[in-house]
């Protein structure tokens, strides 16, 4: 995890907030670092974390968490982290065995009508249920990332759907949080994926966007970070927070700046 | 390569950058390979119209039937090869190099190109996702070139660009007004590179050059 992005937004590994959705979400970069974070942090929290990783192998998210401290094997093997490999899984479904498949693989919607993510919702739910022995906090999902979902032929709705289910099972009744990337542009044509970002943002309580700069490429600002902070109380009628940095991102870490003044400016 | 540089190129192989300002292979674009360096070296030819029919218990996962002939072709080429880790290579290990030229065009029976609605608008981002996988399960590298400029579809476009690890644009400037320009006259198109992997790392090595041209001459392809 990054401590300067937990400084940020108030955050510690000690005391996580519960009940929350986060929507992490990149405009012409790659937000990945974000994923990265947030894997690590609830991890070192102690809380169960459900993964589901679309696009990206298990070794690449292990090498680089081992680099934020964090074993992912060794999460698994504790039983604290629930992995779910989607590329591996496709594989899966398509060249597998039909006995070995069963009926439980999430992603058997690729091979059949193509947009029924209700296997895929049962298996999140039965990651994180309570087991008698745990000891664990809150239960967590993460997503990396929601986006893929569409191009595999998913309906908006039933990505929506899915969250949505998501949020009553982890959020509401399990008191746990929900962490999701996905990618979107100002000038997107994907009027589904916008619709899907649009939605999430309504229901999101913390949106982290982060943007490539407007200005171009530069060696040592790598983006802007916008944090969005949604008002709490039902109630009042609580404005949103805006803060907005730039961050640079090195091989261990990422540093968060105010606009400006980057080290190698000042 | 006579046709290839007007088509938008979606790489997959990693480039990897060098430490000089000049790098590159010397590679004659006149000369064809010998036959003898073909009979020499093992390699495996898809051709989509030569494929038997689909075997009845393949699943297709609604994709187009071309797709779906050629992730089968590549995946047992895979495991019979070796090169998944099925069984040891018995050789010096090797990498699988795939080339695929002119995905979603019709040639591999999609529809993408020259379909307002297209049959299955999700085949082609559903292929790049399984081929993905199989790749990044295997000991192989692939490179991809697709037509983009006959894909109206900008959303299908911006949805291989998420799917792909190296993303490389090759604009032509025939037909264009940079074709007159004074400033280009000793080149043939621009060089975009849309997208690099972050593999492994949470940093890429992004070059600082940014303005790529290139170069077509008789024997010689450079990117200045």
């Amino acid at each position: 995890m990054f401590v300067e992005l937990n400084e940020l937004l108030n955050a510690s590994p000690e005391k996580p907030e519960q009940g929350k959705l986060t929507l992490l979400r990149d405009t012409k970069t790659d937000g990945s670092f974000l994923v990265h974070h947030f894997l690590s942090f609830y991890l070192k929290a102690g809380c169960k974390v459900c993964f589901v990783a679309l696009l990206q192998s298990f070794s690449h998210y292990n090498i680089i968490a081992q680099k934020l401290g964090v074993s992912l094997t060794a999460a698994k093997e504790r039983g604290q982290l629930v992995f779910l490999e989607g590329l591996k899984s496709c594989f899966d479904v398509l060249f597998g065995e039909e006995q070995h498949v069963g009926q439980t693989n999430p992603l058997r919607f690729v091979s059949e009508d193509g947009s029924n993510l209700k296997t895929m919702y049962e298996f999140v739910r039965t990651s994180l249920m309570a087991s008698g022995s745990d000891s664990w906090k809150c239960p967590v999902l993460l997503v990396d990332d929601l986006s893929v979902l569409l191009s595999l032929g998913v309906r908006p709705v039933d990505v929506l759907d899915f969250i949505h289910y998501c949020r009553v099972a982890v959020c509401s009744q399990l008191k746990g949080n929900i962490v999701v990337l996905v990618h979107s542009n100002d000038d997107s044509e994907d009027e589904e994926n916008e619709l899907v970002v649009n939605s999430l943002c309504h229901q999101s309580n913390l949106i982290l966007w982060a943007e490539g700069l407007a200005t171009g490429f530069c060696k040592d600002v790598h983006g802007q970070l916008k944090i969005i902070q949604k008002g709490s109380s039902e109630l009042k009628a609580e404005r949103n927070l805006l803060q907005i940095y730039q961050y640079k991102i090195q091989d261990k870490n990422v540093t968060f700046f105010a606009r400006g003044m980057s080290a190698a400016v000042l | 390569m006579k046709i290839a540089w007007r088509y938008q190129n979606l790489p997959r192989i990693e480039v990897s950058p060098a430490a000089s300002a000049r790098f590159g292979h010397y590679y004659d674009g006149s000369k064809t390979v010998s036959p003898e360096l073909l009979q020499s070296t093992k390699w495996h030819r898809f051709f989509l119209p030569e494929e038997k029919s689909l075997h009845p218990e393949i699943k297709t996962c609604n994709m187009t039937c071309g797709y779906t002939r050629l992730l089968q072709s590549i995946q047992r080429i895979i495991y019979q090869e070796g090169f998944d880790g099925s069984y040891p290579q018995k050789k010096q290990k090797n990498i699988l190099r795939i080339g695929i030229q002119s995905l979603g065009s019709v040639l591999w029976g999609d529809d993408i190109c020259c379909a307002d609605n297209p049959e299955d608008i999700y085949s082609l981002t559903k292929f790049l996702y399984v081929l993905r996988g199989l790749l990044r399960m295997s000991l192989s590298a692939c490179i991809i070139t697709v037509p983009a400029h006959l894909i109206q579809n900008k959303a299908i476009m911006e949805r291989v660009t998420n799917l792909s690890d190296t993303v490389v644009g090759l604009e032509s400037f025939i037909g264009s007004e940079r074709e007159t320009n004074p400033l280009y006259k000793d080149y043939q198109g621009l060089i975009h590179v849309h997208q690099i992997p972050r593999l492994n790392s949470l940093i890429c090595d992004v070059s600082g050059t940014k303005d790529l041209a290139f170069r077509l001459k008789r024997k010689l392809f450079t990117i200045e």
